[in-house]
């Protein structure tokens, strides 16, 4: 009887560490973008809540550890870590196997991600539980932060590669800097 | 550049793709007449001053917006989703 | 001469360097000019039109004759201005724009022909014959003239960009700069300090002048002390702010490290930085006195001398001089008798002029000639008693001050002219919540800077709703700035203008002669306040000249526009990161190891990588592995990665009618568990994609789009639903990443799949165009019977996690059978003997029409561009329209981007009848074939035209036939 064997996003790629940075993956399956039809956001949410704890967050906010709920979009959000429960008037749609995500954490995590994405990252306006849909270098993804020098970063699988050597670059940059720079 | 996404915020301009004038959604009927269509898809206003236009928020929430803003001051003076936009 | 004890770094280590391969002794914290300076050496560069001998002018970013070449080949930087280069142990230098050497200039005799080379000397002078412009003027001219060379290197330094944001920008760190930082900081304001000197402070590092009883430069060390403390402060040196762009954005280039940092360094970091205000405290520029022959290396700025001597302890001569028309300037006299330098003389020209120390002062008078070639000899002295020669080797000029009001240009603003201080001030409100403080806007003395950036960063955080503390303002110099009018200088002799550009007086006044007159007109015809320096020093010097020969006032004359950058800046800045990996996104299928492993050649497709055949270890050119992949496909069976195709899941009540919008054709009449293909128009009438779409659900489908084309119809959908269909309930998103799909196509692709699913497939569960779900070795996987090459084919989907592993075992199972891997070249091979159009096809000017689809087209309901696709001339017969196109002698070979003649006709665009878009050459037939569009193509089939490529000088005549080569009936995908 064959068997096919899953492999993940960034397999072979992380983790590592560069100066005080590290990168690892996220193994975040499973995961399931919902997008509630017109009129049933609140159903939605609070279905969502009495199943599995969280409801549909607020757009650019995560709510949950796990299971979570990150908004992703006009009137989209994902529900990582669980499996999507029955959810009436909503569209639910399997995106376990779409993603790299990748957890950077350090204490340059923040200087490394301003070295690749415009949006502001300054801890006043970005707090844990913030989400953003943004660029990350030429790449569409998502930014959330995780802690005060944590932050969790996903494009699309496809592009674990590019995601990897964009941030390895920056952090081997910042790492530089700190020793050579004047 | 920045621009006001109504969801999002004020985001930098590189998120968005710029479409043209905020006529575009005034789509005409089927049988509007080839005079009708060849305006709406061709003839554009190229005001000095305030106008409307069509932004997507590509590498953002993907929210039609349009933007108020002024050609000659390049003042952005708001921005609403084009789903609620009454032309 | 270094001056033992002055300066902010007297115990700085010993540096060593070279300057045109001549060894010489500099310390830490000297810039290449001062260390340059302190050796004795004035000569530094040769000017750029008449290979005039010239030294520094300047001790800061606004140099414009002290520029070398630094390094060598990939670590070579052209145009550095020794003023603002660090020096560093084994810094390399050499100067430019002189051959044999910097002392023995051959092009120097462009300087004695200088009466032919005046303003305009180009347009003049080369005008005939027209035809030696290209090959002899030009060459000649470019070789002469010039700057620095790039070494023809790629750059192996590593440059940065990056992002910041902040509630306040301040831009300079003078006094000025650090009161309005720590006004702003103090009330809680997030703030970004940015200055371009390696060490903040400004002039207040160049001066003796005192703050608060300390010496400028402690006060500016204590205070920095102070802001870097604070979580809200961000300081960053060596950082110039380089342009003023909308709402609240601006470039600054940061320069992190020098070429001699090892290559894993970032060299310069190209910041974008956002600010919800920003406060311009850049400070100001001395500017020059155009007197005869003032360019001589030894004369230099009076500020550059006081800073030479109070920041580096380096003595610019033994016996100076200073020329001046203002107070200010009698500080570098009084600076340098006090370090025990010998000041030869003080001439002012006014005449009511103070003597502030013991100093020989000449009142009312002007410098009216100098001496010595390649350096500073002697100046001529003409006052009320007459002339006076005094021998001197450094004269310290001042024509007055110009607060550095570029950035407040940047949005299209104007600075306004002020009698006050003989210059140009910003305008408020130049830019949005940009305020000016200090000498920026005209205030000159240390106590006014220091008040000004209180009240200035007061007003600001107030403005953002925070609470300014009250922040005592130190005790400082207050002097007032005392300035007379003086522009230039008549006598015998050139007077230099614009010294970057070798723009004198008369060419400002020739220009105004020959009427161009207007300051943009002049500058254009004269080349005043080009290059490096942009006229930072020569800008208000040639406006009043201009003035005066057009008889205007200098507020009527105007200025040029100051753009964005303030200071150069490098390309690689610009671009960093975008080399190499960085330059676009790779996107890897699940497959692309596995695939590399096979030595398949991967070609971009879009940012996809894909292979592009699979090669044998017997086979020698691609065609060959090409050919065994098609013939496996049609006899056996072969296995490719389809999963670049775009993949959209919509679902939602109004699913079907929305889909019944983009499409022109219909899918709410497609039953549950069947695909249909479907062709999407722009609003125009003209084709933008085409693909299959799949109903899962009542309310479910999923959409396939080309691999080119996914993005766009993503937008578009988003467009569709969001903009023009708001009233329909639809849900949508991007699922081309979650699904490995593979398709599996031959006469054997039953047989094989059957091997790898769980449940059996036969004709009737799985008919041609059915789809569903299935179990692939325990695996929930889709699977549709579609066919892109003629054959028994379908398409089989997994989860992305499983792709590599699902890849795998089709690849074994399929050899198993005899076939085996297919990549792009194959693929396209057998979609064109199948007559499948591709983007090559729907390249944006066809219609449905043209591709022969026109019936696809619903007339029973409204669609994305079904209006216009019936517009007059879209449905006419002459329209180029898509036809089969095959050799007449079988052995020739047919090229793509060919275009179409009738036979015999001359290949002129005249008579152009339609072109090429793909050829191949087909296995399955034996000889080459091409779809193309052609006028009134489908009523032609058995006619003859003529292939004609230029580019590839192929001429082929062809006979026109249906663009389905194979299996016309279908017959086989049904299988």
């Amino acid at each position: 009887m064959v068997k096919l064997i899953a492999r993940t996003a960034c397999a072979g790629l992380l983790p590592k560490t560069i100066g005080t940075i590290t990168l690892a993956e996220i193994a975040a399956a499973p995961v399931t973008l919902i997008a509630p039809h017109r009129g049933q956001k609140k159903a939605t949410s609070d279905a969502l809540k009495a199943a599995v704890g969280v409801g549909f967050p607020a757009p650019n906010r995560c709510v949950g550890i796990a299971p979570r709920a990150m908004w992703c979009g006009k009137d989209q959000a994902l529900l990582i870590g669980v499996g999507c429960p029955e959810l009436r008037g909503t569209a639910c749609i399997d995106h376990s196997d779409a993603w790299a995500i990748v957890q950077i954490e350090g204490a340059d995590a923040v200087a490394v991600l301003s070295r690749l994405t415009p949006i502001d990252l300054r801890a006043t306006e970005f707090k844990a539980g913030h989400t953003a849909r943004t660029l990350i270098g030429h790449m569409t993804g998502g930014i959330t932060r995780l802690g005060s020098q944590s932050f969790e970063v996903m494009v699309m699988r496809s592009m674990a590669g590019t995601l990897v050597h964009d941030l390895t670059q920056a952090a081997e940059n910042i790492a530089a800097r700190a020793v050579n720079a004047r | 550049m920045r621009l006001p996404c109504p969801i999002c915020g004020d985001r930098d301009r590189r998120e968005f793709y710029y479409q043209g004038h905020a006529t575009m959604l005034n789509r005409p009927s089927a049988d509007a007449g080839t005079a009708t269509w060849d305006d709406y898809l061709h003839n554009r206003e190229n005001p000095a001053g305030e106008t409307r236009d069509l932004w997507h928020h590509e590498a953002g929430c993907g929210a039609w917006i349009v933007v108020t803003r002024n050609t000659v001051t390049h003042e952005v003076s708001g921005a609403v989703l084009a789903e609620k936009a009454k032309t | 001469m270094r001056i033992a004890g002055k300066g902010l770094n007297p115990d700085g280590a010993p540096l060593s360097f070279t300057f045109d391969g001549k060894p010489y002794a500099g310390r830490e914290g000297d810039t290449l000019s001062a260390a340059l300076l302190a050796n004795g050496v004035r000569l530094m560069g040769r000017s750029f039109k008449y290979h005039r001998p010239r030294g520094a002018l300047t001790a800061g970013s606004e140099e414009p004759n002290a520029l070398v070449t630094v390094g060598a080949d990939a670590r070579q930087d052209a145009n550095i201005r020794a003023t603002t280069q660090s020096l560093y142990d084994g810094l390399s230098a050499r100067s430019q724009n002189a051959w044999p050497s910097l002392k023995h200039d051959a092009m120097a005799v462009n300087d004695l022909a200088a009466p032919f080379l005046s303003a305009g000397f180009y347009y003049k002078t080369f005008m005939w014959p027209k035809a030696f412009w290209e090959r002899v003027y030009e060459p000649i001219i470019r070789r002469a003239a010039g700057l620095g060379a790039l070494s023809g290197d790629a750059v192996e330094e590593i440059y940065e960009k990056a992002f910041a944001y902040c509630d306040v920008l301040i831009i300079g760190a003078g006094p000025a700069g650090i009161m309005a930082a720590l006004t702003a900081a103090k009330a809680g304001a997030d703030v970004i300090l940015a200055d371009e000197d390696t060490q903040m402070g400004g002039r207040l590092l160049a001066e003796t002048g005192e703050i608060d009883g300390h010496a400028g430069s402690d006060w500016v060390k204590r205070q920095l002390e102070a802001l870097a403390q604070m979580d809200n402060v961000r300081l960053m040196p060596r950082t110039t702010v380089t342009g003023v762009y909308d709402q609240g954005t601006f470039s600054a280039l940061e320069q992190v490290s020098e070429q001699n940092a090892p290559l894993n360094t970032p060299r310069e970091c190209f910041w974008r930085i956002t600010a919800k205000r920003s406060i311009l405290c850049a400070g100001a520029l001395e500017r020059p006195i155009a007197f005869p022959n003032n360019d001589r290396p030894g004369i230099m700025l009076a500020s550059a001398v006081r800073a030479y001597l109070n920041r580096w302890g380096v003595a610019a001569g033994k016996a100076v001089t200073v020329f001046a028309n203002n107070d200010d300037a009698h500080r570098t006299a009084m600076d340098l008798i006090d370090a025990g330098v010998r000041v030869a003389g003080v001439i002012d020209s006014r005449s009511d002029a103070k003597a502030q120390g013991d100093y020989p002062l000449f009142k009312g008078a002007q410098v009216i000639a100098t001496k010595g070639r390649r350096g500073l000899q002697s100046i001529t002295v003409q006052d009320a008693n007459g002339t006076h020669e005094i021998e001197t080797d450094c004269l310290a000029m001042s024509g007055g001050w110009n607060p550095s009001v570029h950035l407040t240009c940047h949005m299209n603003g104007r600075p306004t002219w002020s009698d006050d201080i003989l210059s140009f001030v910003p305008m408020d409100g130049s830019i949005p919540d940009m305020s000016v403080a200090g000498a920026a806007r005209g205030k000159f003395s240390t106590l006014e800077c220091l008040e000004d950036g209180i009240a200035v960063a007061t007003a600001a955080v107030t403005s953002l709703d925070l609470k300014p503390q009250k922040t005592e303002t130190p005790t400082a110099e207050d002097t007032p700035y005392a300035i007379e009018a003086l522009w230039q200088v008549e006598g015998k002799g050139r007077k230099w203008l614009d010294f970057q550009n070798d723009v004198h007086v008369k060419d400002v006044r020739l220009a105004a002669q020959e009427n161009f007159r207007s300051v943009e007109h002049m500058k254009r015809y004269t080349t005043q306040g080009m290059a490096t320096d942009q006229g930072k020093n020569s800008n208000v010097a040639a406006l009043a000249v201009l003035a005066d020969a057009t008889g205007r006032g200098i507020p009527e004359t105007g200025t040029t526009t100051f753009r964005p950058p303030y200071v150069p800046v490098s390309i690689a800045a610009m671009g960093a990161g975008s080399q190499g990996h960085g330059f676009a996104p790779e996107r890897h299928l699940t497959s692309h190891t596995a695939s590399v492993d096979r030595n398949a050649p991967m070609i971009e497709v879009g940012l996809w990588y894909r292979a592009s055949y699979f090669p044998k270890p017997n086979e020698t050119t691609w065609l060959e592995a090409c050919n065994r992949e098609v013939n496996m496909v049609r006899n056996h069976v072969g296995v490719c990665d389809v999963s670049t195709l775009g993949k959209i899941d919509i679902q939602g009540p109004d699913a079907a009618e929305f889909l019944d919008f983009v499409y022109c054709n219909t899918f709410s009449s497609l039953k549950e568990n069947r695909v249909r293909y479907g062709l999407m128009l722009r609003e125009d009438g003209h084709v933008m994609d085409d693909g299959t779409t799949a109903r899962l659900g009542p309310n479910h489908y999923v959409m396939t789009t080309t691999t080119a084309a996914a993005g766009q119809v993503m937008k578009h959908v988003d467009w569709v639903s969001q903009a023009l269909r708001p009233d329909l309930d639809v849900r949508f998103a991007s699922v081309t990443e979650q699904w490995a799909q593979f398709a599996v196509a031959g006469p054997k692709s039953r047989e094989l799949l059957n091997t790898i699913l769980d449940e059996q497939i036969d004709n009737d569960s799985w008919p041609f165009m059915a789809c569903g779900d299935v179990s692939v070795a325990g695996v929930q996987g889709r699977l549709f019977r579609i066919s892109f090459s003629g054959e028994h084919a379908y398409e089989i989907a997994v989860p992305a996690r499983y792709g590599a592993s699902l890849f795998g075992l089709l690849t074994t199972q399929a050899e198993a059978m005899g076939g085996g891997l297919y990549g792009m070249e194959a693929l396209n091979v057998l979609r064109i003997e199948k007559g499948f159009i591709t983007h090559a096809e729907i390249h944006g000017r066809v219609t449905a029409f043209d591709i022969g689809f026109d019936r696809m087209v619903s007339q029973k309901k409204d669609c994305i561009g079904n209006a216009m696709s019936r517009r007059e001339g879209l449905l006419d017969s002459e329209r180029e329209q898509m036809v089969g196109l095959k050799p007449v002698e079988i052995a020739d070979k047919l090229t793509a981007g060919a275009h179409l003649f009738v036979e015999g006709a001359d290949a002129v665009s005249e008579n152009d009848q339609g072109y090429v878009t793909s050829v191949c050459h087909s296995p399955t037939l034996g000889y080459d074939i091409g779809l193309g569009f052609l006028k009134d193509g489908p009523n032609r089939y058995g006619e003859r035209v003529m292939l004609v490529d230029h580019v590839r000088d192929n001429h082929v005549l062809c006979e026109i036939c249906h663009p389905v080569f194979i299996d016309p009936e279908g017959g086989l995908a049904r299988g």
